[in-house]
């Protein structure tokens, strides 16, 4: 690990980012949430049974750069996105953060995350898994390079889709 | 006010007042749902799985096919297999695993052991078995038929069923039309796959999966992201796509969609969404569909996308990219489904990012699309508790035109689909 670079941030300076990032998330404040991202933030979640799998060679259930995240959150945001309308209720419990190395000028950090989502008319859903970070310091701020939401579930199954942020 | 039928019939064809109605009670029922899997599910060929994903002697991919238990997998010869993956002495999985390479299939209750072709290897205190006992009739049963069409292979649990490629019929021009995307002919299974429930209906995801007349409204946050992308969505005047296209009868209950594209296609029509880099390339990808194909093959493999539904519950999406999917109905209402990637096997590493990036704009519980699949053929479902008072879905959209007339944003093709489904329901009633 380089430890100049790791040392440059605290296990709880990385906490208060992913909790706020979690109560954006939850309370789908999606454009404040973009701004935690940096320009070219990527999002992915892997596919169920290839977790440890490289967008550019496997299907993955999300794969997006930053022009799709912001046009994603674009969908989420009108009414006719239909798999989000009524907006499903989510709260999502974040824990075992820890700061795991570092690659280039990003920092690297892992939590595990249980989502509760709760939606009109549907089956009480259960989202379980870990976020793996790349986090790059810019104009001070601690911002989000990439995250990654990598699902336990063997598949979706009973998730069925995965239409919200995870 | 004699629009609607009378009766409780399933399907409700009137000609001469241009009407085509589904009784709903087809949708949750327990009683439709259980004669469905003998007259449909255990006569017609369904799908196991691809050549590619089993390159391998002993690769082996383990999978529900039409509700059973099945190992889809290369033997020692390399020969491709379909067993049903329950030990002959006491019922077990033989193999629990996802995917694999296997020399052996072993039992871990008792500790039988098979070959990958399906032969019984061992029996632990073999000598306690009778005079009768005979290994070579007690390997594990293989499916009654399993036949291929360009590696895609499909089982039968009616052993006299016709011949896989007469199934197909007028399928097979539309998958040949996919598969002439490679230069050799052949294409896989990307890695990586899409597995998820619907609380709806199998039946529906049929439809759903051609019908283009709920394009527009169901998937108006994609159209949009395409706008934004740069892409022309706007249809013209009187049109309810941004191009007019058909839907096919193909035979035996196939149907397909034929729609001249507007919506890129990484072979090999290009939009803004792929960016500028990709233009050079997406152009020498369409000069060796020329090269190979003539101009009016490659602009037929380019320029339409075509959503194929090979009865009864296979779909080949060959759109924003290729999709290959099945579902089976694990109730009345609800279904599982499984969805792949499909590409080349000579594509470049550019070229197939690019694939899996086009697939997701479109494709898959994540895509922009989908979950709004998902959340319709939902809603439909929870209206269907209604269904003595609501009976009719109604399908009538194109009746009052000839059956080669229908456009994709009609219902005749989808009509395809419920005059199969009604004819094997009633010869087994």
């Amino acid at each position: 690990m380089n430890e100049m670079l790791a040392s440059t941030v605290t296990r709880a300076e990385v906490e208060d980012l992913f909790y706020h990032e979690a109560d954006l998330l939850d309370s789908w404040r999606l454009d404040e949430w973009l701004t935690l991202l940096t320009d070219d933030a990527s999002y992915y979640v892997p596919p169920n049974d290839k977790p440890d799998a490289d967008a550019r060679f496997a299907l993955f259930t999300i794969a997006d750069d930053i022009v799709r995240l912001r046009e994603r959150v674009i969908r989420l945001k009108d009414p006719n996105c239909h798999a989000e309308y009524p907006l499903s209720r989510t709260r999502r419990l974040i824990g075992n953060v820890r700061i795991t190395g570092v690659d280039g000028d990003a920092i690297l950090a892992s939590a595990n995350f249980i989502i509760h989502r709760y939606r009109h008319n549907d089956l009480q859903r259960v989202f379980v898994g870990q976020y793996r970070y790349k986090l790059k310091r810019q104009g001070g701020r601690l911002k989000i390079a990439e995250r990654r939401a990598i699902l336990d579930a063997e598949e979706l199954g009973l998730l069925g889709s995965v239409s919200f942020i995870v | 006010m004699n629009y609607q039928p009378a009766g409780s019939d399933f399907v409700v064809e009137n000609a001469a007042q241009q009407t085509f109605f589904v009784n709903r009670e087809v949708f949750v029922s327990e009683d439709v749902f259980e004669r469905e899997k003998r007259a449909i599910f255990d006569r017609c060929w369904v799908y196991v799985g691809h050549a590619s994903e089993i390159k391998n002697p002993g690769d082996f991919k383990t999978r529900p096919v039409a509700g059973r238990p099945i190992i889809f997998c290369r033997d020692g010869e390399g020969r491709v297999r379909a067993l049903i993956n329950c030990c002959r002495h006491r019922g077990a999985l033989v193999c629990r695993e996802r995917e694999g390479n296997a020399r052996q299939f072993y039992c871990m209750y008792h500790g039988w052991t098979y070959h990958p072709d399906g032969r019984l290897k061992s029996v632990p205190g073999a000598d306690a078995y009778g005079v009768a006992f005979d290994k070579d009739e007690m390997g594990l049963v293989a499916v009654p038929r399993l036949e291929a069409y360009r590696d895609f292979y499909f089982a039968n649990f009616d052993r006299d069923a016709i011949a896989l490629e007469r199934y197909l019929g007028g399928a097979r021009e539309y998958i040949d039309l996919v598969i002439d995307q490679s230069p050799s002919g052949k294409m896989q299974i990307i890695s990586g796959t899409q597995e998820y429930d619907i609380r709806a209906n199998w039946k529906l995801l049929v439809e759903n999966s051609v019908d283009d007349y709920h394009l527009i409204t169901t998937h108006s946050t994609w159209l949009n992201y395409m706008r934004n992308s740069g892409v022309n969505v706007t249809p013209p005047k009187g049109e309810l796509l941004p191009t007019r296209g058909f839907g096919r009868d193909l035979g035996n209950g196939h149907l397909t969609t034929d729609n001249p594209n507007y919506r890129g296609r990484p072979v090999a029509r290009w939009i803004s969404v792929y960016g500028e880099d990709a233009k050079a390339d997406i152009d020498a990808l369409r000069n060796e569909l020329v090269q190979r194909l003539g101009s009016a093959r490659a602009a037929r493999v380019a320029d339409t996308n075509r959503n194929l539904a090979i009865f009864p519950n296979l779909v080949i999406n060959d759109g924003s990219s290729v999709t290959v999917r099945h579902f089976y109905p694990i109730a009345p209402d609800r279904m599982h489904v499984t969805a792949w990637a499909l590409g080349p096997v000579e594509e470049t590493e550019a070229q197939r990012a690019r694939r899996l990036h086009a697939f997701l704009t479109f494709y898959g519980p994540g895509g922009f699309a989908t979950p709004d699949d998902v959340a319709a053929l939902e809603a439909a479902q929870l209206g269907f508790a209604a269904w003595r008072e609501v009976r009719w879905s109604d399908l009538s959209r194109g009746m009052a035109k000839a059956r080669d007339q229908q456009l994709a944003t009609d219902e005749g093709h989808l009509r395809v689909f419920w005059r199969k489904w009604n004819e094997l329901m009633e010869a087994r009633a």
